[in-house]
């Protein structure tokens, strides 16, 4: 037998989902599990429900609420009366349609993509799709994972497929090893601001080198969570003992002999010696400095310590213009620090950085220690279970000790649809995934951060450099 | 969904790089449960001041916009979250192709599913598309999907890409759903073959 072409993971899994090929079409593409939130499905079950059609795969397709929940007491009604419909809506929509939902009383309601993964739902080798582009953060296990708008939510909801043209392939090697204060979020931060938030486009990343290999499983979905903010289709990580050892035990994942089956064919899914990127980056880890943005996209960023750029210095007219608009609307001088930029609020959370980890590395800076006074600092975990966990650690002890809010799970001030919002003109560091304009409210303004980063500026009252207080 | 087939109509520049989709929707409007009335979010935050009174200057308020049918935006326009709000607001103002040198990958796919044309241009016509409109505002082209091209204000034309998928489906105006459908004996056969990864509903 001819010795097969070498492939990359993404190829592996891509050719194993691919249903049918017919010339002049898109393939269609089997998606082993569907995520659905109250946002961004509405529409589509109205769309079954107006062509007569039936959900094709209820256990491939599970639910739950995270957007437009308050982080308050869920005792209490929800206040926002459209808030409530659009949640009513969910539960209605998944009791006619057979989807279990982890819903608002569930012990393991939480953000979409912080449950998928400490459930077991989320595995090695699957193709995954939700209405919501951080879908990528699935990638993390060696999934083929990526955001899907609500027509592509109904067709999976219909067929248990998509019709899909095949991405290229970009290999991101970083090696090297972090230096303290250093985290997962400060190497996407520092990707993004390399390769720019069009530098993706078009591309599933497979983010490799031992820099990745080191990184625990929840620093890895940080890592793939924001690869859509490069314009990416998805990002991967390929799986290893540490994806096996997160995974071994979880609720949905395969038991006793199916594991050791399962187990068997994750291994084989790494891409293979000599596989062919389209496109490849490297990047030294151990060059790295805590991230913030400074501007009104993700690729805005730049390490703490820099001063903010002048227009002037961008490549072009239009990333002039665009630079220009965002200091604008930032109200930032070019060429002066932001190191000690005076902030309002601080929000530890979202999809990107809500797993217990996250919350242990900003607990171990405000351990014994005060937030800034005025200072309005929002702790929302990702989920009922990391609340759980959290809790059983003395973390929200710690948070309240410092003066933070310590709330219920969703993804909260990360996109403001819950009544967590900034006021027009406050800045925040935030340890969500998008600083752009009016994101978590209107008028307000983002730094974008890791968790260390975030805990150090809320000590201090303005953006902080971690480094100084380790 | 209404079919695509020849576009004839003044240009609405934005040439902002990277519009992101909460700008063109805004997610606090994102917890409607139908479709309706989305042509009021539409760049929400840039179109109207906190009373809700239109902001003079934004193009979009200007007469030129009236009734007019393709946006020239920016490169990399509709960056960000995957919602399907962004294209259903810009086709509810009236909107039928759009212009640009490149779109992010989830809002091109949504945009082509609901019969907005998401045009690539090359660099230099887009620049010179830019310079023109600012002279002259009731610059026209036609944009005619089944020949793929754009026909520019000195009638030269220029030719863009689309796959022939999509093309078939905007022209015919159908969604792409009932091809899918249509695969149903493939997809069961991938079925039989494929034991499912995962069972969500146990427990449940």
């Amino acid at each position: 037998m001819a010795a097969e072409k070498s492939q990359t993971l993404f190829e592996k899994i891509w050719n194993r989902h691919v249903v049918v090929e017919e010339p002049d079409c898109p393939v269609a593409l089997y998606i082993d599990l569907h995520l659905v939130h109250e946002v961004t499905s509405p529409q589509a079950f109205q769309g079954l429900r107006d062509q007569g059609l039936r959900l094709r795969q209820p256990s491939k397709t599970v639910a739950t609420v995270d957007h437009s929940i308050p982080t308050t007491d869920r005792s209490l009604p929800i206040a926002d009366p459209m808030a409530a419909n659009q949640i009513r809506q969910l539960e209605v929509n998944c009791r006619e349609f057979g989807i279990p939902l982890h819903g608002i009383d569930s012990p393991t309601q939480g953000i979409v993509h912080v449950i998928g993964p400490e459930l077991g739902f989320t595995q090695p080798g699957m193709t995954i799709v939700c209405g919501d582009s951080h879908t990528a953060t699935h990638g993390a296990f060696g999934a083929l994972a990526f955001g899907i708008g609500t027509t592509e939510v109904q067709h999976v909801l219909a067929a248990q497929c998509l019709l899909q043209r095949k991405p290229r392939s970009f290999e991101v090697r970083i090696d090297g090893t972090l230096q303290p204060g250093v985290s997962a979020k400060d190497i996407i931060l520092a990707l993004i601001a390399q390769i720019g938030v069009g530098g993706g486009v078009g591309f599933v990343l497979e983010y490799t080198g031992s820099a990745i290999r080191a990184l625990s499983m929840e620093a890895r979905m940080t890592v793939c969570n924001m690869s859509i903010e490069a314009g990416a289709k998805a990002g991967m990580i390929a799986p290893d003992e540490t994806t096996f050892h997160y995974l071994a035990g979880k609720p949905y994942v395969p038991q006793a002999a199916a594991w050791d089956d399962a187990l068997k064919q994750w291994k084989q899914l790494p891409s293979d010696p000599g596989a062919r990127f389209d496109r490849s980056v490297t990047m030294d880890a151990s060059q790295l400095e805590p991230m913030i943005t400074y501007g009104t996209n993700p690729g805005m960023g730049l390490p703490v310590t820099a001063p903010v750029p002048s227009p002037d210095s961008m490549p072009d007219t239009a990333s002039q213009n665009a630079v220009r608009h965002a200091l604008e609307y930032m109200a930032l001088e070019p060429g002066k620090p932001l190191l000690g930029h005076p902030i309002e609020v601080v929000f530890i959370g979202s999809c990107t950085n809500s797993r217990i980890s996250d919350l242990r590395a900003a607990a171990g800076i405000l351990k014994g220690r005060k937030v800034s006074p005025k200072l309005r600092v929002l702790v929302v975990p990702g989920s009922q279970q990391v609340k759980r966990q959290a809790e059983q650690e003395g973390l929200p002890d710690i948070f309240r000790d410092a003066g933070c809010e310590w709330r219920e799970p969703g993804c909260s001030m990360c996109i403001a649809m819950n009544g967590d919002e900034l006021e027009p003109g406050q800045y925040s560091v935030s340890t969500s995934n998008r600083n752009f304009e009016g994101r978590q409210g209107k008028g307000g303004r983002t730094f974008l951060a890791s968790p260390l980063t975030a805990a150090a500026s809320a000590l201090q009252g303005c953006v902080a450099d971690v480094r100084t207080l380790l | 969904m209404e079919p695509i087939t020849k576009i004839t109509s003044r240009l609405v520049p934005l040439p902002n790089e990277n519009v992101d989709t909460d700008i063109i929707v805004p997610a606090r409007f994102l917890k409607v449960t139908d479709k309706a009335g989305m042509d009021q979010y539409l760049f929400r935050d840039w179109r109207f001041d906190e009373a809700g009174k239109p902001l003079p200057d934004f193009i979009l308020n200007q007469p030129r916009a009236k009734g007019a049918q393709i946006l020239l935006a920016g490169r990399n326009f509709g960056s960000g979250s995957s919602r399907e709000h962004a294209p259903w607001a810009l086709l509810a103002f009236g909107f039928r192709a759009l212009l640009s040198t490149s779109f992010a990958d989830i809002f091109q796919g949504n945009a082509l599913k609901n019969g907005l044309l998401p045009v690539v241009i090359p660099p230099d016509v887009h620049a010179d598309l830019f310079r023109q409109v600012e002279k002259n505002p009731n610059l026209e082209v036609t944009v005619e999907l089944a020949s793929q091209t754009v026909t520019l204000p000195d009638g030269k034309t220029v030719s863009f890409p689309i796959d022939n998928f999509s093309k078939q489906c905007l022209l015919a105006g159908v969604d792409q759903l009932g091809y899918l459908l249509k695969q149903e004996s493939h997809i069961r056969a991938y079925e039989q073959s494929h034991p499912p990864r995962v069972q969500t509903t146990i427990g449940s």
